[in-house]
């Protein structure tokens, strides 16, 4: 293993830190130029996406430091809760356009197949937390969804351990676990991206 | 791979680089969906109605109630009957052929509806009223015929009752003390008792509503409020959200195949749509491995548009 | 708001009013974001060498 002078060379601290520094040089973290064919709108769809991910988690942030019950109570309240709703929306809409756009743009070549299937995972979770949201709003809409969800969850054996008829454990699931999921995820992406780079146009 | 350090300079592997300032980018991003979503939130709100209850049911519809009561204590509803993940019944259980998760995951989460639904809450509530006792005493000294005849007379008789100031009737008959017990059920429905006995027997703190839910599921009443809210299975229910608001609508596909034949039409509907989700859900992950999934995007040249500025330059050889 | 909504029925599509808004402005979003030039710099400025 290459060193400098008098650097340890069975040093895990070192080798971690030469393999992040070739994998991943500030340079590459962030850039301030970008190959000239970074230049389609379709290229904001991901950023848009984030941005909408943020306002979700700050909203969701404020909801939950008052309690689930506060959204109905107070005008406040309902107002955040909208913001969370509506965040929400534009996260989803970005994130599909931005499936479109990568799909189409086959985003998945040279080497960059574990940078789609994140994103798939991500997606994937992503709806896991919207619905454990849809199920914490303690209104007749997160009743309905549960009743009428579980037969599915039921069917699958996993109903037992996802009762989406018990709040607590939805809520759980919405305001902490399912948060980190998707934003470890995320970061998981984006490291992806700046790692590789952006995919050159087909050839 | 970019090559190393060579994110900086002019170009990279031969490819001519332009400013491009990913912070600034993330910044506008944030601030224009900010505003979009102020906007949305202060002009439109979000969607909020409000929860039935038991006792919203109850006094709505006090015949639907009762009803299902009636089924409750038979242990004939369908949730009573339902199977694993509550008991051990086998009304709900879904398998294709010998593929069946929801038994082999077995009862996890304990109901008895004719004890939990009825028959504890009653016993509260008859803590100083010996008649009703009396009656919960001969009804649990009966054999499980006599009760079922009950039953089976209520039921037939209820589809014909009428109600006065919240109380049903039914033509006289041979139904035991069932209709006494369902009457006081109902009165603890109409007065809010019961939404609290289901969900704190003999625990203070609770967060867990699978007894009242599951009760309210079993009833007409709710299913019928969902439907004037297309929210059920078969109006695409999944995607919708109440009101003149927009709802989930990257679950299109999920729901799109129980509008469709076989799914509409079989036992075990959810289970196979978990399967045909599951499977595309997959081929969407391995798309960079599936040859034809992986080439539609050259055979459908979107990707010109995207990247006509560079086409256009390096076919003029700059 | 909290009044249902209005829905499309066309065969054995059933869609609310607001999910087709919705749906269409995400196609029209991606077909703008196609055409649309993107800002920044031309060919013409900031051109270096190739090496």
């Amino acid at each position: 293993m290459s060193s400098a002078a008098g650097e340890p060379t069975d040093s895990w601290t070192a080798a971690a830190r030469r393999q992040l520094e070739r994998r991943l040089p500030w340079e590459n973290l962030l850039p301030d130029r970008q190959p000239f064919y970074v230049g389609s709108w379709v290229y904001v769809f991901g950023v848009v996406t984030i941005a909408a991910l943020i306002w979700v988690v700050l909203s969701g942030v404020v909801l939950a430091a008052f309690g689930p019950q506060w959204w109905h109570l107070s005008s406040a309240g309902r107002f955040v809760n909208s913001l969370h709703f509506w965040s929400v929306q534009v996260f989803f809409v970005f994130m599909v356009l931005h499936l479109w756009g990568q799909y189409f743009m086959a985003s998945w070549r040279q080497g960059r197949a574990p940078t789609w299937m994140i994103g798939v995972v991500t997606f994937a979770v992503s709806i896991v937390a919207a619905f454990t949201g849809y199920l914490s709003q303690q209104n007749f809409a997160a009743q309905y969804i549960a009743i009428n969800a579980k037969d599915a969850v039921n069917s699958t054996g996993v109903g037992g351990f996802f009762n989406v008829l018990n709040f607590g454990q939805m809520y759980g699931l919405h305001v902490m676990l399912l948060p980190i999921a998707v934003i470890a995820l995320v970061f998981l992406h984006i490291i992806q991206v700046r790692m590789r780079g952006v995919v050159p146009p087909i050839e | 791979m970019i090559s190393e350090r060579s994110a900086g300079q002019a170009y990279q592997q031969g490819v001519r680089t332009i400013p491009y300032d990913l912070l600034k980018e993330i910044a506008i991003a944030m601030a224009v969906s900010l505003i979009v979503i102020l906007g949305l939130a202060f002009f439109l709100s979000s969607p909020d109605v409000p929860s039935v209850t038991i006792q919203s049911w109850a006094q709505a519809d006090p015949v639907d109630f009762t009803t299902t009561a009636n089924d409750e204590l038979a242990g004939t509803s369908v949730t009573a009957s339902y199977g694993p993940p509550y008991n051990q019944g086998t009304g709900s259980v879904q398998s294709i052929g010998p593929i069946s998760p929801q038994s082999w995951a077995g009862v996890h989460l304990n109901v008895d509806q004719p004890n939990d639904f009825v028959i504890n809450p009653l016993k509260q509530a008859a803590s100083n009223d010996t008649q009703l006792a009396g009656e919960i005493s001969t009804y649990q000294a009966a054999s499980a015929d006599q009760q079922t005849k009950w039953h089976d007379a209520y039921a037939t008789a209820l589809k014909d009752a009428k109600v006065a100031n919240g109380a049903v009737t039914v033509a006289d008959g041979d139904y035991g003390p069932v209709p006494a017990m369902l009457a006081r059920l109902a009165q603890l429905a109409q007065t809010g008792a019961l939404d609290g006995l289901l969900l704190s027997s003999n625990h203070f703190y609770q967060t867990d509503y699978t007894k009242p839910l599951l009760f309210i599921n079993d009833g007409g009443y709710i299913v019928g409020l969902a439907h004037d809210q297309h929210l059920t299975g078969n109006q695409w229910g999944m995607m919708n959200e109440t009101g003149l608001y927009p709802g989930q609508t990257w679950l299109w596909l999920y729901t799109l195949w129980y509008q469709l034949p076989p799914f509409n039409q079989v036992s075990y509907g959810d289970l196979l749509v978990v399967l045909v989700m599951g499977l595309l859900t997959a081929l969407l992950f391995l798309v960079p491995l599936i040859p034809g999934l992986r080439d539609i995007p050259r055979w459908i040249p979107i990707y010109r548009l995207i990247w006509r500025r560079y086409y256009a330059e390096t076919k003029a050889g700059r | 708001m909290d009044q249902p909504a209005g829905y499309l029925h066309w065969g054995f599509i059933l869609i609310s009013w607001p999910n087709l808004l919705v749906i269409g402005l995400m196609v029209v979003l991606f077909g703008l974001a196609l055409v649309l030039p993107f800002p920044g710099h031309s060919s013409s400025v900031n051109e270096e060498k190739k090496p």
